[in-house]
């Protein structure tokens, strides 16, 4: 295994600083590269969620390197469950409000949030503060509960999960987010970006019957892949997810996790989550199975991982 | 004395538009409180013992005869509606002439006493059948309910094709053919008695009219003719929707009589008016022994046949509840199954409410006599919530008792059977965990099975039976995992709280 492992993480470097050199046409070092260009993964820890996300977004270049005046934009937060927010269940409506106000100031024309919810739709958007918070901030809600506002689309690189329907404004639009919250998960054991685009589907019972965590990795291939994957683990449910029991369930981390790569968010924050409850990282299958099918890397040293403290 | 029909007419409104909305709001957008306005209905009433109701119903009646079914019912003011349009409907007359007619005392009477004495034998099979203000609301949550529904998909169609979604789809998932038939039927039959012939409806068949009837013979205000300034003209007759005037003998049957008050207004000679029965001599019990050893005679027919009739239907049930193949699941807050079954009239207020439509009107679950009283039945998505305790709260019978957020979360509803030879889990060796993620108590919870996999376990005394695994389970069209009711609903265990952790993470971890 671990020659493969070494094998595969060589043969991925080697194609990365090909396309590196290539595309800029330099004789730039590997090393000089990663200095200069924008992080892979932004970790942030000790504030609130809306300065979390300044602080991380600037380490990308700002909101303006993603959305651009007149531009479509979506955000996908976990609302899964009618629960308040102080239970962690869903996403963190302030991080949800600071986000579509950033949007909005980048000139974006339209941004809409919605998520395909376990609970009851309604009461998910406004149980969980997230409607109240995108609507103030000048986002727009949209339903995901019926299969006429999906759209089936291929996905030629899935292995179990071949085609999909999914949520047509996420289909539509120009750029968009994949905001989920870290949380501990009977089923998948753990739930962070890859998981949360269980959201965008129609059918999700197809995932629960063919293998969840192969579909699972196999919808992180899908082509339009979103901006940035924000990770909102300023509280995270450790234990009794997705829905949990209590306040108890409850930890606050006060932390927050940026990155382009579904694969390398995953791990960075089951590494984050395993110091609050020890998770084997191969229990959380899709996350190597994401891999195999070059949906990103684990391997976080190779990355330029930016970890800022507040 | 025309100010008196306008008063009736705006009142009969103000009772009836809240009424009909309420039952047709699919956006729940309208306050909960106004199931309070049901509560004053008298079959709700007499079934929840709303005592204070009952006294300000019987004053009301005794007082100005059946104010109830010209104002406070429903369905006689949907009956009055009806008749109004149908004038559009007529190519010649644009008036109903109304004729006087018999009273049909022998089937009025037998009615009544039959419904009475087949729910005091402890069947709801015809209070559910005839209670005016229940049939109402199968009518409207059945029929009227889902056209409005229709048309806001439509809408909402429309407009999400432009990117509008102001209006969203509603899904109508509670289609269910008995109830929706029983709507149909009655809706036809209170239709076609009320189209030529008023308010036949309420003085033949409807058990709360004959009962208001019997009370409105001794009101202390009635209409009564003149007879030194009525010219017999037939003036009021035709007006008189329930056929109770004879103005060839001046003669007003008080006990169909609905205080409508167009008599009074058709009147151009002071001849017919609303006025105080007694003057003085009459004393209240003098009045009525004429007829009633006739009255007591079809009473006790009556009960004869409707005690064989009962004692069948309960076989019937008997028969009915070992076939099923699963006991039914009750709403929260119906207690035990008996009380249930005699309380509920199936008036579909709490389906028409349930934000998941995971109630439905029965079939045959709790035998003829519970017929379309509602029920849990869970499809994909469609569980009873957990941080939802509506339908308790809105029953105007009593057969929901209202419950608390927090003890409706302890409810037990029934408990999850799984079936580990069926699940994906055990057939697949595939991970899946639906049913424990969406398991609101954690009543189904994953241990460990092998290979690293986790297969489901239930604790039963941590389960309501809220069905929200069985909706979600991947096992087709039998699911590995369902919940069998409750016939007496108990509290459940209180779910034990995770370990806190209270240690202060400092570092990313990578």
């Amino acid at each position: 295994m671990k020659r493969r492992d070494f094998f595969k993480s060589a043969a991925l470097v080697g194609i990365a600083s090909f396309f590196k050199t290539n595309s800029f046409g330099s004789v730039l070092s590997g090393k000089e590269m990663a200095v200069h260009s924008e992080p892979d993964l932004v970790a942030v820890m000790g504030g609130e969620p809306e300065v979390m996300l300044l602080r991380a977004l600037k380490e990308f270049g700002g909101i303006k390197n993603f959305v651009k005046r007149g531009q479509k934009v979506v955000i996908k937060p976990n609302i899964g469950w009618d629960r308040k927010p102080e239970l962690a269940a869903n996403t963190n409506p302030q991080l949800i409000g600071a986000l579509v106000k950033l949007c909005k100031g980048a000139g974006a024309s339209e941004v809409i949030v919605f998520d395909h919810t376990c609970h009851d739709w309604k009461k998910s958007y406004t149980n969980s503060g997230i409607e109240k918070a995108v609507i103030a901030a000048g986002g727009k809600m949209v339903p995901a509960n019926d299969e006429s506002y999906y759209r089936e689309v291929e996905i030629p690189r899935g292995v179990n999960l071949k085609k999909a329907k999914i949520h047509k404004s996420l289909l539509d639009c120009d750029v968009w987010f994949n905001v989920p919250i870290l949380k501990h998960h009977g089923g998948a054991k753990n739930t962070i970006s890859m998981k949360n685009l269980m959201g965008i589907v129609w059918d999700r019972s197809f995932f629960h019957s063919h293998d969840l965590h192969q579909c699972i990795a196999d919808a992180a291939t899908f082509h339009k892949k979103p901006a940035l994957n924000i990770v909102d683990a300023y509280r995270i449910m450790k234990s009794n997810g997705p829905q949990g029991k209590s306040i108890s369930d409850v930890v606050m981390l006060k932390s927050l996790l940026v990155s382009p790569d579904f694969v390398a968010v995953d791990t960075a924050a089951m590494k984050l989550f395993s110091q609050v409850q020890p998770t084997d990282l191969k229990d959380v299958r899709y996350i190597e199975l994401a891999e195999k099918l070059k949906v990103g890397t684990q391997n976080l040293e190779k990355l330029n991982v930016k970890r800022i403290k507040l | 004395m025309k100010f008196l029909k306008n008063i009736r007419v705006v009142l009969s409104v103000l009772f009836f538009l809240p009424i009909f909305i309420f039952f047709i709001d699919f956006t729940g957008k309208l306050p909960l409180q106004l199931h309070k306005l049901l509560s004053i209905q008298l079959i709700p009433a007499l079934l929840s013992v709303n005592l204070m109701v009952l006294v300000v119903l019987l004053v009301l009646s005794l007082f100005f005869g059946r104010i109830y079914c010209s104002v406070i019912c429903p369905l006689g003011v949907f009956q009055d509606i009806l008749t109004w349009k149908s004038r559009f409907f007529r190519k010649k007359k644009k008036k109903i002439r109304y004729e006087y007619s018999v009273p049909k005392n022998i089937l009025r009477y037998s009615i009544l006493a039959i419904t009475l004495i087949v729910f005091l034998c402890g069947s709801s099979f015809l209070v559910i059948l005839l209670d005016p203000y229940s049939t109402f609301g199968r009518i409207t949550s059945q029929l009227f309910r889902p056209l409005a529904i229709w048309g806001n998909n439509g809408i909402a169609y429309v407009l999400s094709g432009m990117g509008n979604y102001t209006f969203y789809k509603v899904e109508q998932v509670s289609f269910v053919p008995l109830a929706f038939g029983l709507a149909l039927c009655f809706f036809f039959l209170v239709t076609q008695m009320s189209w030529s012939k008023g308010r036949s409806y309420c003085n033949t068949i409807c058990p709360v009219g004959t009962t208001l009837g019997l009370l409105s013979k001794f009101s202390l205000f009635h209409i009564s003719i003149d007879e030194s300034s009525c010219i017999s003209c037939g003036a009021c007759e035709k007006q008189c929707k329930s056929q109770c005037i004879e103005s060839a003998t001046m003669k007003v049957d008080d006990s169909r009589c609905v205080s409508c008050f167009n008599c009074l207004s058709a009147c151009k000679k002071g001849g017919i008016k609303y006025k105080f029965r007694y003057k003085g001599k009459e004393t209240l019990p003098v009045q009525q022994p004429v007829s009633n050893s006739r009255r007591t005679f079809l009473i006790t027919s009556g009960a004869v046949f409707a005690s064989v009739a009962l004692a069948n239907t309960n076989r019937i049930i008997g028969k009915k509840d070992t076939i099923l193949s699963r006991k039914p699941i009750m709403p929260p807050g119906a207690g035990n199954i008996d009380h249930f079954n005699a309380h509920c009239t199936g008036c579909q207020l709490c389906v028409t409410k349930c934000p998941q439509q995971v109630l439905k009107p029965s079939v045959l679950q709790y035998g003829l006599s519970g017929i379309t009283q509602p029920h849990l039945s869970f499809s994909t998505h469609v569980f009873c919530t957990f941080e939802c305790n509506i339908c308790s709260n809105v029953c105007p019978t009593g057969a929901l008792q209202p419950l608390g957020m927090e003890e409706k979360k302890l409810t037990q509803l029934g408990i999850a059977n799984f079936r580990k030879d069926k699940c994906v889990v055990f057939t697949n060796d595939d991970d899946c965990g639906a049913c424990s993620e969406h398991c609101p108590t954690q009543a189904v919870h994953m241990i460990p099975y092998k290979n690293g996999l986790t297969i489901p376990e239930i604790t039963e005394d941590l389960c309501i039976g809220c069905g929200a695994c069985e909706s979600i389970c991947p096992v087709r069209p039998y699911q590995a995992i369902y919940v069998e009711g409750n016939s007496k609903q108990v509290k459940a265990r209180k779910p034990s709280e995770a370990k806190k952790f209270n240690k202060k993470i400092n570092d990313f971890g990578f």
